[in-house]
């Protein structure tokens, strides 16, 4: 065969492999979506959206609580302007997602692939991609997508349209699987490496006690969390400097296969 | 003054869109800076860690519930298990718990 085609389609595979396990990392994500989605999808119903409206609303911002704030912002009525600025600040983490995730991209990649990843980043579609060692497929980032936004879409339509349809137990026990999945992503991660490890028990304690402290009250989840994240990696960057670069061999060994 | 539905979600997804698309698109090459790059390393684990704790607790009907699950998850996902497994395993442990709470209280 000629190596030319023999190259395309060992990429075709690769991507199609991606893809694929986008989708199995990602339908976990979309249980958990589902039942965090419904109870949005009640408040959505207050905010006098349709079913409809609902599932627009979640397939173009998804992201939880951008989405409570923007529906908030509706129920008040408010001015175009102001839900331009509470978006941007509970969304704000997003925009530091989307720097670590350029880390992970080719430099060469194209705009489109950088496009519709950045367009899919959620707290939880960002984790998992972010855990994949080396460079970034997209097609990973995409099969997520591909099951992870319908579910939180539908679940935001049929909260809208059922209301308390679903039973107490199960929505309480669904919406830990977010989370489980979180766990998946950084403990074995803190497993290799000792300074993530403290990381990670210093970030848990750190955000346990703002929860705790009456004077943080007045932010929201989206700008406590922002403002953890950079103070904790910011002085985990300074007191434990990265040696050497990281991905570099195995980007070097990726070009390999 | 009244405001259109569409409009809003509208003027949302684009603020949204922007804020998720313009660093990607931005920075277009590897970062040499060894501060900045040791920081973007560290902020997925610090952000992550973040929002799973204390919201794990507080997310189920009980937190003692929410405290099992986690517990549960961090010995599972350091004995190897995969994610799927470990979200399903942390349903399951909410689920029991609460079960068996309802039962003898």
């Amino acid at each position: 065969m000629n190596p030319g085609i023999q190259l395309g389609v060992a990429k075709l595979n690769r991507n199609r492999n991606a893809f694929a396990g986008g989708i199995r990392d990602g339908i976990p994500i979309a249980l958990g979506y589902f039942a965090v989605a419904f109870s949005l999808g009640i408040v959505a119903r207050k905010a006098g959206l349709n079913p409809f409206q609902g599932f627009l609303s979640s397939m173009l911002n998804h992201a939880s609580a951008g989405e409570y704030a923007e529906f908030t912002v509706i129920m008040a009525n408010a001015p175009y302007f102001e839900m331009a600025f509470v978006i941007l600040v509970t969304n704000i983490r997003y925009l530091l997602m989307s720097c670590a995730l350029s880390q992970k991209f080719d430099s060469g990649a194209a705009l489109g692939h950088r496009l519709l990843v950045g367009f899919g980043i959620t707290d939880e579609i960002f984790g998992i991609s972010v855990g994949k060692p080396g460079c970034l497929n997209p097609y990973y980032s995409y099969g997520a997508m591909a099951i992870a936004l319908p579910g939180w879409a539908m679940g935001t339509a049929m909260g809208v349209a059922a209301g308390n349809v679903m039973p107490v137990s199960v929505v309480s026990a669904l919406s830990v699987a977010l989370y489980g999945m979180f766990v998946a992503i950084i403990i074995p991660a803190a497993k290799t490496g000792r300074v993530v490890g403290g990381v990670i028990l210093v970030s848990f304690l750190a955000s346990f006690a703002v929860s705790r402290i009456p004077a943080f009250d007045g932010l929201s989840e989206s700008m406590k969390i922002s403002l953890l994240t950079v103070g904790i990696a910011g002085a985990a960057a300074f007191l434990f400097p990265l040696k050497d670069a990281p991905g570099e061999q195995d980007e070097a060994g990726k070009d390999v296969d | 003054m009244t405001h259109n539905i569409y409009l809003y979600i509208l003027v949302a997804a684009a603020v949204s869109f922007l804020i998720r698309v313009l660093p990607l698109t931005l920075i277009r090459r590897k970062i040499k800076n060894r501060f900045i790059r040791s920081f973007l390393y560290y902020v997925p684990y610090v952000t992550l860690a973040v929002m799973t704790f204390p919201a794990i607790i507080t997310a189920p009907q009980i937190p003692l519930a929410g405290i099992l699950a986690l517990a549960a998850g961090i010995a599972a996902a350091w004995k190897g298990v995969n994610m799927v497994g470990i979200a399903v395993l942390c349903c399951g442990v909410v689920f029991a718990v609460e079960a068996a709470a309802g039962f003898f209280m």
